[in-house]
């Protein structure tokens, strides 16, 4: 008889459903419940750096918009730094770098407000011989997580920032990318709209231009 | 910030044998939301190993008790029960201080949500959904009305077994997952196309709630245990030369 390794095995996902706003945003549901939803204020009051908002839609393999898709972002503040413990350091009083957002049920399009984060160390700057400087700090970008109706387990991407090539262009992750040309669809595109800085982000889940997912 | 942690190695690779596919033709919206392409695999940065804190602030005292946080003259309508476990990483250990959110539909089937417009009547009392922190354990518990089946538009006549669903975070943006409850006994599991996009039968159990009568309120509410199981990870980082990224 062999010995049995003592690990349990992750819980099975399931689809968040048509009605994860109850749950998750019960305002857009149609009901108040709560005192406080979550996930509306990401960077707080006392963040630094430049205020972004950020929009677009999920497409699905039709390319028609998901119009029940629930996003959550984590991301950085303007240091580089998360808000945890293994995050590479502090971060302003009130700065969560987490949010959540639903999509509007008849248009799909979604936006969040937020500060652009700065550059986070890479897997290989988590070690203690950083020796590849270009390998030490990834591009900015902020990480999504989507669920929806007929997604069965989250999926991870992440969204980086068009004006910021050099990094984009160094970054360890969209490296890993084989199709270069499919990096592409991670990169959001800025626009200057009197003075309010929008980036468009449009995800799409299946078909021309599917948005590479990661295993993370 | 809390006190430096130790240092803890990446998460041990999601065993996609036990999850759903992307693509399952029976559950029938999956098939134009599904990514075709693989999955890129991603070796943990601090993107990955890092994840949102919440705390004692971000919830209230009723928030856990869902018979009583939406009522406004009485009790909901249904059958009381109390849902109780820990949540727990894959080397079991407790997962302490994680937001566990739930909702569900009311005791005849039917979501308080603007979109659901089964013909089972709103409860004027129920509001469906709830959350709550683990505490040092990892455990848990909400008070709810057990949820009743409902048909929904795939095949002609598919029913949905009783549900709850269950979104759990974890210290780390790996671990974030959302499932279903499900409970001991009911005969619409099998038949169910959303529990069957999960390919191993025996990872299905994992959802399934069991009865436990030692948990119930006498004279008040019965109890169904449910642990949830987070991803784990290594104990070390430190080692040779990393690959990749």
């Amino acid at each position: 008889m062999t010995q049995t390794l003592p690990y349990l095995k992750e819980t099975p996902s399931q689809t968040a459903g048509p009605y994860v706003h109850i749950g998750l945003a019960p305002g857009a549901a149609g009901f108040e419940i709560f005192e406080r939803e979550l996930g509306w204020d990401i960077a707080g009051p006392n963040a630094k750096g430049e205020r972004i908002r950020v929009e677009g839609t999920v497409m699905d393999g039709m390319g028609s918009p998901v119009k029940d898709v629930l996003l959550e972002v984590w991301q950085a503040n303007a240091d580089g730094h998360y808000a945890h413990p293994e995050g590479g350091g502090e971060v302003e009083d009130g700065f969560r770098g987490w949010g959540r957002v639903i999509s509007d049920f008849q248009t799909g399009e979604w936006a969040f407000e937020t500060v652009k984060p700065g550059r986070v160390k890479a897997r290989a700057a988590m070690l203690s011989r950083p020796s590849d400087e270009k390998r030490a700090l990834m591009a900015p970008h902020l990480n999504l997580w989507i669920v929806a109706r007929g997604i069965n387990i989250g999926l991870n991407t992440r969204m980086y920032f068009d004006d910021e090539a050099a990094a984009n262009a160094e970054d360890a992750v969209l490296n890993l990318i084989e199709w270069e040309n499919r990096r592409a669809t991670l990169i959001a595109k800025r626009e200057d709209r009197a003075g309010q800085i929008v980036y468009r982000f449009d995800i799409r889940l299946q078909g021309e231009n599917e948005t590479v997912f990661f295993d993370i | 910030m809390t006190a430096k942690p130790k240092p803890q190695g990446e998460f041990y690779q999601r065993d996609r044998g036990r999850h759903p596919p992307a693509l399952c033709p029976d559950y029938k919206t999956s098939v134009a939301r599904s990514p075709r392409f693989s999955l890129i695999s991603l070796q943990g940065s601090a993107s990955e190993i890092t994840g949102p804190a919440f705390g004692h602030d971000d919830v209230g005292p009723l928030d856990n008790d869902l018979i009583r946080n939406f009522a406004t003259d009485a009790d909901p309508v249904g059958e009381r029960i109390i849902v109780h476990g820990r949540v727990l990483d894959e080397n079991a250990r407790p997962v302490p201080n994680t937001l566990v959110e739930v909702w569900q539909a009311n005791a005849g089937g039917r979501y308080r949500h603007k979109n659901d417009r089964y013909l089972a009547a709103i409860d004027p009392n129920f509001g469906g959904c709830g959350r709550t922190l683990t505490d040092e354990d990892g455990y848990y518990f909400f008070r709810t009305i057990k949820p009743g089946a409902y048909p929904w538009r795939n095949g002609v006549n598919n029913w949905r077994p009783a549900h709850i669903h269950v979104s759990v975070f974890g210290t780390a943006f790996a671990q974030r997952l959302i499932t279903q409850l499900y409970f001991e006994g009911d005969p619409l599991i099998p038949l169910c196309p959303i529990v069957q996009t999960i390919p191993d039968p025996e990872a299905i159990q994992q959802l399934v709630a069991r009865l436990d009568m030692n948990a119930s309120v006498p004279l008040d509410s019965l109890a169904y245990r449910f642990d949830i199981v987070l991803r784990g990870r290594r104990s070390t980082l430190f080692e040779n030369r990393l690959e990749g990224n």
